[in-house]
């Protein structure tokens, strides 16, 4: 028999790419709702935000082409993994039950596939509906202390969540997600070798309190923009008269 | 003390995986038992009822079984969804009947994996571990006789870590509770037994790197980190034998000793 050597492609391998893009998308995932806070901070501290990343000219582009990678390795692992995993049990059990116990099986371990290809689904929408939204001149706007004109992406987020549907629909995504993270965010830390005995239970519970707050912190937002009567001053204008 | 608890004989009405030597499939078939001693154990029910099979002139029920003390591990099926049954840390074969209340109805089925084919009703071919084992489960170095035990000191802790993996009796009762038929307890338990040790060091990498090739081979699932396994396996072998054969594997593409 051949030497045997590393593959990316064995049962391990797929787990340590999913793995290691898992937890890069965990990082991503925390970055992404602290700049979506400034929409409680009102218009222009969302507008402010968004023209500091574009500043960042070409190193934006890397990093976004960084991100759309991970996201495809991630992707692609994962269906991998599946795919192999339907495979290996050609005839299933008529009668299956968790043993419990030390069991870490849970709802949503086992429908990673599912709320994964959601995401999937909604990341392109969600690009098509902020990233690549549109950019003509009714969609420029002003900024405190910025000279000329910039991008205001908060009218574009006010008139998507001021839409009943799409507040709905983000909600929903947004819960499936946290489904996603409960799993996702320690199992992350076992597929890349990291937990120990000690280390494990902490990291297996912690995974429910990130999920939560993750998941409720999005989902906060397209209801605050729809509920509130003026969204452009932030969490202010709810109080104000 | 409740009909449930006593200690009278008790009947139940089993649901059984017949299937023919050959067969691409099988069925549940239903057989009843009676005057069963809650002290029995899971294997003496199936007896039972084979004897009363074969009065009949039926086919008995073919289960695998040896040591019938939980150190063999050739007798695992999936008893009510659960390899093993619902007792955690046991074997089958140390499965009583008092774990199931009178006139309970008790499914069983072989243990499921494209891995492990049906040779006949309950009895599953898990050769496909022995290939993996084939692959590394072993040192080949010549490692004499008990050494002098100051010369390579092994703290207390390690050792005892190494045994707690190396009890692993290659029943495949994680294969059968993995969601995937994931194979990487078993594995994971070999790879970790030798990695803790001097005695497993020179073959470190060759190791761990040829028992994966070997079990993806073998169509075994991958491990999306159920923890299912672990719950299931009689020697209560960790998954943090999964999160060290993945250490391993990594440190093996570095080439590091
Ligand atoms: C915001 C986006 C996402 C985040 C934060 C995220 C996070 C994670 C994390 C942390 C894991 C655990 C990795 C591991 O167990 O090694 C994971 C696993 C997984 N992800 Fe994602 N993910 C995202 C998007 C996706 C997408 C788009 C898919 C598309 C198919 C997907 C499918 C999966 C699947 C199937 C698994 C489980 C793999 C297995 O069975 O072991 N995820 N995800
Ligand atoms: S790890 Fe446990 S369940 Fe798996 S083969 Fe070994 S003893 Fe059986
Ligand atoms: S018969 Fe040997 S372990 Fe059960």
């Amino acid at each position: 028999m051949s030497t045997p050597r590393f593959q990316l492609r064995s049962s391990i391998g797929k787990k340590l790419l999913n793995g290691l893009t898992g937890v890069l998308l965990l990082l991503f995932i925390v970055a992404h709702l602290a700049g979506n806070l400034t929409i409680f901070v009102g218009k222009d501290a969302l507008n402010a935000y968004a023209a500091t990343t574009h500043s960042l000219g070409p190193l934006l582009i890397v990093i976004e082409l960084g991100l759309a990678a991970v996201f495809l390795v991630h992707a692609g692992s994962a269906i991998s993994v599946w795919r192999d995993n339907q495979a290996a049990r050609d005839t299933r059990y008529m009668v299956s039950k968790s043993k419990g116990a030390a069991s870490k099986q849970t709802v949503a371990s086992r429908t990673m596939i599912i709320t994964g290809l959601v995401l999937l689904a909604f990341l392109i929408l969600h690009l098509w509906q902020f990233r690549f939204g549109p950019t003509t001149p009714a969609y420029q706007t002003t900024l405190p202390g910025h000279a000329g004109e910039v991008w205001n992406l908060h009218l574009i987020v006010v008139e998507t969540f001021k839409n009943p549907i799409w507040t709905a629909l983000y909600v929903v995504v947004m819960i499936l997600l946290g489904f996603h993270l409960r799993h996702g965010f320690w199992s992350a830390f076992q597929s890349i070798g990291a937990l120990n005995p000690k280390l494990r239970p902490i990291a297996f519970s912690a995974g429910v309190v990130f999920a939560i707050v993750i998941a409720v912190g999005f989902l906060l937002l397209p209801i605050f923009v729809y509920l509130a009567p003026d969204p452009n001053a932030g969490v202010l204008g709810l109080v104000k008269p | 003390m409740s009909a449930q608890n006593g200690t009278g004989l008790r009947s139940y009405k089993l649901k059984v995986w017949r299937q023919p030597r050959g067969a691409a499939g099988g069925k549940l078939v239903d057989y009843e038992v009676s005057g069963i001693d809650p002290g029995m154990s899971f294997l003496e029910m199936v007896d039972q009822l084979n004897e009363s099979l074969l009065k009949r002139g039926e086919e008995p029920v073919a289960i695998e079984s040896d040591c019938r003390e939980g150190i063999c591990g050739t007798c695992g099926v999936v008893i009510d969804g659960m390899a093993h049954g619902p007792i955690p840390n046991i074997t089958t074969c140390s499965l009583r009947m008092r774990s199931f209340p009178n006139g309970a109805t008790i499914t069983v089925e072989p243990f499921r994996a494209k891995a492990f084919p049906i040779i006949k009703d309950l009895i599953v071919d898990r050769s496909a571990m022995d290939r993996i084992q084939r692959r590394g489960g072993y040192v080949s170095v010549n490692a004499g006789s008990a050494p002098e035990a100051n010369a390579t000191p092994i703290a207390r802790d390690v050792q005892e870590s190494a045994m707690d993996s190396a009890a692993c009796i290659q029943c495949g009762a994680c294969v059968a509770a993995c969601p995937n038929a994931a194979a990487h307890l078993f594995v994971g338990a070999r790879v970790r037994q030798f990695a803790l040790l001097p005695q497993g060091h020179p073959e470190r990498n060759e190791r761990v790197l040829a028992m994966v090739e070997q079990m993806d081979a073998e169509g075994f699932g991958d491990c999306s980190n159920h923890g299912e396994c672990e719950a299931a396996c009689p020697k209560s072998i960790s998954i943090e034998n999964i999160a060290t054969m993945r250490r391993e594997y990594m440190r093996a593409a570095v080439g590091k000793r």
